[in-house]
């Protein structure tokens, strides 16, 4: 392995030192009963506007995606930059119908999209459904984040044999543990703001320095290879590459919004207002997201792979060292402490919200609807705390275990599975006409369908879908979740035909309004 | 604040959102290299330039459609 970088490791241990201290003294920023689920786990509901920007700017835009678009575009050119388009149609998504999510959740205390769904179609069903689809779609989203910081640590030169070589990992993540123990969701927002000033530090100076140093834009996109530059246009007969890019665009950004990060992000915000000023500022990051794709390409361009100081890091983390070589390479050691730092740190703040998260779900959706439903506020509270110690503990030793490959994979089947509830969680927040069975049986084929296809081709996001021998490739999340919806429609008004009375709705159209 | 009647009807200004949204999910308006804009391919620049007027059409859905509430 290199040379151990020190004066970068140090600036990177300072600086993690630093958020570690505010993740525990956070517990007191505005404090609450931590008793209470909705202090632990979202806050209090008190973030204004600014602080919701740090929070889902911080919780959206992860360390993995400021690696893994970079060695996209690396790898596989113009077809990365679905990242922009996709993240800028999820601001209309958000403005519209989150308002009326927060506003709901607000007068019924739901904490989670299941909450949600189960006071609005009066399934318990159709809940767990919902809460089990969000655990088991972030827990390799948060392996994930590990592995951005295990790519950090790897580039500073850190390295060891057996459990030396994890003993870091361990280490920030144990810190990482204790800290939204003790402050829940109160220690990723204070995060939130150091690590969000630390990247976009990082991704204005790259974007500005580096091409300077490698002579100009026009020399970096010379070095893409010719067809990766744009998509390639296609044939006869099929939508191509265009259907491809698109669709990845669109079925991305419905799913984003109701991973329970997002909504755990988007519910702790103070107001309906808040999230629609989120709305219009939340773009910036998109503009930094999009910047950072070209960091890729100037990687290409500085022909970082064919160093020999970086071929180790390539062949340990293929692509995705992309991105701390360039930054190897291009910077002074203490600059590049500063931008691992905000990268590894970019890793703890959506792995705190991702596991708050999913801790709110299980204890609200499944310990206190089946297990234990006379448990009090403080038991609910306890059991969560508890629960974020067991899914970080999972999603660590996932990744000390299995190889990175498979965390990948199934972050790739979780965005299917997550879209699945997009029928009774987005359509939800404006119409009751759904049946809860109907909605429950369209999620379970679409998330059986999707699955299939994802395995079908071996685990890529695309599916070279054919109707009529006209081709439509494009992503099986978007494709099942239309035909999740088209069961849903069809088989709602057979189970209204056999069931008698009304359906059950405990929200009125007055609680979606402020 | 309580004019629940202003709230959530469908307003036109949404329409642009659909405008933002046709503009970049429609690889065929922007898949070229020419026009370059200081050595950047036309596909980059157009979609990043969309990053700030979406922000500006969500700025202008917003106050034409929030200022009543607050």
């Amino acid at each position: 392995m290199q040379q151990v970088n020190w004066t970068a490791l140090t600036i990177f241990v300072l600086l993690f030192g630093f958020v570690s201290w505010l993740g525990f003294a956070a517990g007191r920023w505005r404090r609450g009963d931590m008793d209470q689920l909705h202090e632990w786990g979202l806050g209090g509901r008190r973030f204004g506007t600014l602080i919701t920007w740090f929070l889902v700017g911080g919780d959206l835009y992860t360390a993995y995606t400021f690696i893994a678009v970079p060695a996209l575009a690396f790898g596989a050119g113009a077809l990365a930059f679905f990242a922009v388009p996709y993240t800028i149609v999820i601001y209309p998504i958000l403005f519209l119908v989150f308002p009326r999510i927060w506003q709901v959740s607000h007068k019924h205390n739901y904490i989670t999209a299941a909450d949600f769904v189960r006071g609005r179609f009066g399934s318990r069903w159709l809940a767990l459904a919902v809460a089990v689809t969000g655990i088991v779609a972030t827990m390799p989203y948060i392996a994930l984040q590990l592995v951005g910081l295990q790519v950090m640590i790897g580039a500073l030169g850190v390295s060891g044999q057996g459990l030396m070589a994890t003993l870091p990992l361990i280490i920030s993540f144990a810190i990482l543990a204790a800290f939204d123990y003790s402050s829940g969701l109160r220690a990723p927002a204070a995060i939130a703001i150091v690590k969000d000033v630390l990247i976009y530090l990082t991704a204005f100076t790259a974007v500005i320095v580096v091409p300077l140093q490698l002579g100009g834009y026009a020399h970096i996109f010379a070095a893409v290879p010719r067809e990766k530059l744009i998509l390639a246009v296609p044939g006869p007969n099929t939508v191509g590459a265009y259907g491809s890019y698109a669709t990845l665009a669109l079925g991305s950004a419905l799913a984003l919004f109701i991973y329970p990060h997002s909504m755990t992000g988007i519910l702790s915000a103070s107001s309906g207002h808040a999230i629609r000023r989120n709305a219009t500022i939340l773009p910036l990051y998109s503009l930094m997201l999009g910047l950072l794709a070209l960091i890729g390409f100037m990687a290409l361009a500085a022909g970082v792979d064919k160093m020999p100081e970086y071929a180790l890091g390539f062949k340990t983390y293929g692509a995705n060292f992309a991105v701390p070589a360039l930054l190897l390479h291009s910077f002074p050691s203490w600059f590049v402490g500063v931008t691992f730092a905000a990268i590894g740190i970019g890793a703890l703040v959506p792995a705190a919200i991702m596991s708050i998260a999913s801790a709110n779900l299980y204890t609200r959706n499944i310990y206190r609807e089946f297990l234990h439903p006379t448990c009090t506020p403080k038991q609910e509270s306890q059991m969560a705390k508890w629960g974020s110690l067991v899914v970080k503990g999972g999603a660590l030793v996932f990744i000390l275990f299995v190889p990175t490959q498979y965390a990948i994979q199934l972050q790739l089947l979780g965005g299917i599975w997550i879209i699945q509830t997009a029928p009774a969680v987005i359509l939800g927040a404006y119409t009751r006409w759904f049946d809860a069975w109907a909605l429950l049986i369209g999620w379970a084929v679409g998330t059986a369908v999707g699955t299939w296809m994802a395995v079908e081709v071996n685990f890529a996001a695309v599916y070279p879908l054919t109707i009529g021998g006209f081709g439509l490739p494009g992503y099986s999340a978007l494709y099942t979740v239309i035909l999740n919806l088209g069961i849903a429609t069809a088989l709602t008004p057979i189970f209204r035909g056999l069931a008698a009375g009304h359906p059950v709705d405990e929200t009125v159209e007055a609680d979606y309004v402020a | 604040m309580n004019d629940i009647a202003s709230q959530d009807r469908w307003s036109w200004w949404y329409l642009l959102f659909v405008v933002e949204a046709v503009a970049v999910l429609w690889p065929p308006f922007y898949n070229r290299v020419e026009p370059e804009w200081y050595g950047i391919p036309f596909f980059y620049w157009y979609q990043l330039l969309w990053v700030v007027i979406s922000a500006v059409l969500t700025a202008i859905v917003y106050f034409a459609t929030d200022s009543n509430r607050r």
